[in-house]
């Protein structure tokens, strides 16, 4: 869809292979992968498959053992320390002892961005997220949706143009994961942020992404590329239509033939 | 209403059941005495007054609480705190070498952390000493120091506050290397995430983390302090101080004093612990500690 543009994340024979004490295991083989700008990319697998891993590689948290990848045209080492992108864990990560809008200045501050600058930005991105009002409360003050959202603003607050989550909804209960799956969408559109989103649920994937890479364990690899033929406006009830169901099959089906329901 | 319940109750149950058993002891021990007092004397006391004289003896084996209580009170309340007597004026004494050796100790402690957070080699050539120097006894160790600070022309003090350093830097050292350690894995891989130097990564990360851990370790360190300026206080025939008074009062068979001087130790140990334990709390709040 934006074949045009320069790739964001551009991989090719990655590979990595983990020395354990049970012997060598191979979290990611041969994966070819470009990311366009202000795509929505999901990566979906069973837990094993690589999903986290490759994320992780992205952002230099991991380093491959074969094959290269770039990261806006530079290695992911270069990027990470041109701060080219934003991180969400799987939990929030707060610091406890911070207040939320000192939690989203965190890297402001590590950056060193002047206090007016911190303080603009801190109240930008926590409108963006809808947490106006909070800004004061420490992280125990708030649910377990409202600190993941405090942890996006974190991320978004340097305005790095490339979001990487790991599963950033995984710990939250069905209901609240809807609304912020919802809002990440609305937040997309208005950022025109490129998104790399790891998950294990084939509904928040299909409903969120352009393009849904299936992968599959030992070793961990793709097994499968969806482009998703949804409008980029989704209401939540696009879910029922024939058209979300026919991409949720291909992405079943797609983790099927990896033989992702083993054992 | 709940905290009386909960803690108070316990606590004074406890506390009655020493009281008695206490005064059985007293009894029983002071008894062989009072036997001999009284066949000299040619006295054939009743149950009644021979128990009263078991535990009015001026120097018993086993001071009764009451004696001890009494000995305290006067000794506290009653005297001037300049008089040499007075347990407040011998308290202030060790309290001010231990209030020294503690900050010494906390700040060695630190440093000590720091550096073996920082740079591997030393976690590995210093932690065994670390851990060495708490098995010497502190006993032996004391006389030495104070002899041989002695030797060059430094006196009173430093050399007591040394001594309890000597045994506060320890548990300072061991909670701050955890401590320094804390942060969650998730927690460091967002600072390099930002591309944080180690510096921030300290300031911003570590050294927040470790806090509570700090203060746990302090309130150890605090009660060890105590104990080497008391200990610190024996070999060196000190004049003031609660362990000037405790030997002077086993120079002299003063049991009384002996005890009340332990009762003033014990206070002072636990106002210090409980000041460690309020400073803890009100950081840990002005931190957005979830309240208890």
């Amino acid at each position: 869809m934006t074949g045009n543009s320069p790739a964001v994340v551009s991989a090719s024979k990655l590979g990595l292979t983990f020395q354990t004490n049970d012997g060598p295991v191979q979290a990611l083989s041969n994966v070819d992968l470009t990311i366009g700008k202000g795509e929505f990319v999901s990566f979906i697998g069973p837990s094993g498959c690589g999903k986290t891993t490759l994320l992780r590689v992205i952002a230099d948290l991991e380093k491959p053992t074969a094959g290269t990848i770039s990261v806006n045209g530079m290695t992911p080492e270069q990027a990470r320390e041109s701060r080219a992108y934003g991180y969400v864990f799987q939990a929030a990560a707060l610091f406890p002892w911070r207040t939320i809008e000192r939690n989203v200045g965190l890297p402001l501050e590590i950056i060193g961005l002047s206090r007016a600058e911190q303080a603009e930005r801190i109240k930008r991105t926590l409108e963006l997220v809808n947490l106006s009002g909070f800004e004061k409360k420490y992280p125990w003050q708030l649910s377990g949706g409202m600190q993941q959202r405090a942890s996006i603003a974190r991320a978004l607050a340097f305005d790095a143009d490339l979001l990487l989550m790991d599963e950033p909804f995984g710990a939250l209960d069905e209901i609240v994961r809807d609304h912020l799956n919802e809002q990440l969408l609305e937040l997309w559109e208005r950022t025109n942020k490129t998104i790399c989103f790891v998950t294990h649920s084939i509904p928040e994937a299909v409903y969120l992404s352009t393009r849904i890479v299936v992968m599959s364990p030992r070793p961990g690899r793709v097994s499968d590329i969806i482009e998703s033929t949804l409008p980029k406006k989704r209401p939540l009830d696009i879910r029922e239509t024939p058209e979300f169901l026919a991409i949720a099959a291909r992405v079943r089906d797609g983790l099927r033939a990896g033989h992702s329901y083993d054992d | 209403m709940d905290s009386f319940r909960d803690k108070i109750v316990p606590v004074t149950s406890i506390l009655l059941g020493v009281v008695v058993v206490w005064y059985v002891m007293a009894v029983v021990l002071n008894t062989p005495f009072q036997r001999d007092l009284d066949r000299r004397a040619n006295e054939a006391p009743g149950v009644v007054e021979f128990l009263g004289k078991t535990l009015s003896q001026p120097k018993p084996t086993l001071p009764a609480p009451h004696q001890v209580a009494t000995n305290f009170f006067e000794n506290t309340f009653l005297r001037s705190v300049t008089s040499n007597r007075s347990l407040v004026y011998n308290a202030w004494v060790t309290l001010s070498s231990t209030l020294l050796g503690f900050a010494f100790g906390t700040a060695l402690g630190i440093v000590i952390a720091v550096g073996i957070v920082h740079v591997a080699t030393l976690e590995r050539s210093l932690m065994p000493w670390i851990i060495a120097s708490q098995t010497i006894p502190i006993l032996a160790v004391a006389p030495m120091i104070i002899v041989v600070l002695a030797a060059i022309g430094i006196t009173g003090l430093i050399p007591k506050a040394l001594i309890s350093t000597y045994l506060s830097f320890f548990p300072v050292a061991v909670g701050m290397v955890k401590g320094l350690r804390s942060p969650e894995i998730m927690h460091l891989d967002l600072m390099h995430t930002y591309n944080a130097s180690r510096a921030q990564t300290f300031w911003k990360l570590r050294v927040p983390a470790s806090v509570p851990f700090l203060f746990t370790s302090m309130k150890v360190a605090v009660a060890a302090s105590l104990v080497g300026a008391i200990v610190g206080e024996l070999p060196t025939g000190a004049v003031a101080g609660i362990g000037a008074k405790l030997l002077a009062g086993a120079y002299y068979s003063q049991t009384i004093d002996i005890w009340s001087a332990l009762v003033a130790g014990s206070v002072v140990a636990a106002l210090l612990v409980m000041v460690v334990g309020i400073a803890g709390r009100l950081v840990d709040r002005a931190m957005g500690g979830r309240p208890a």
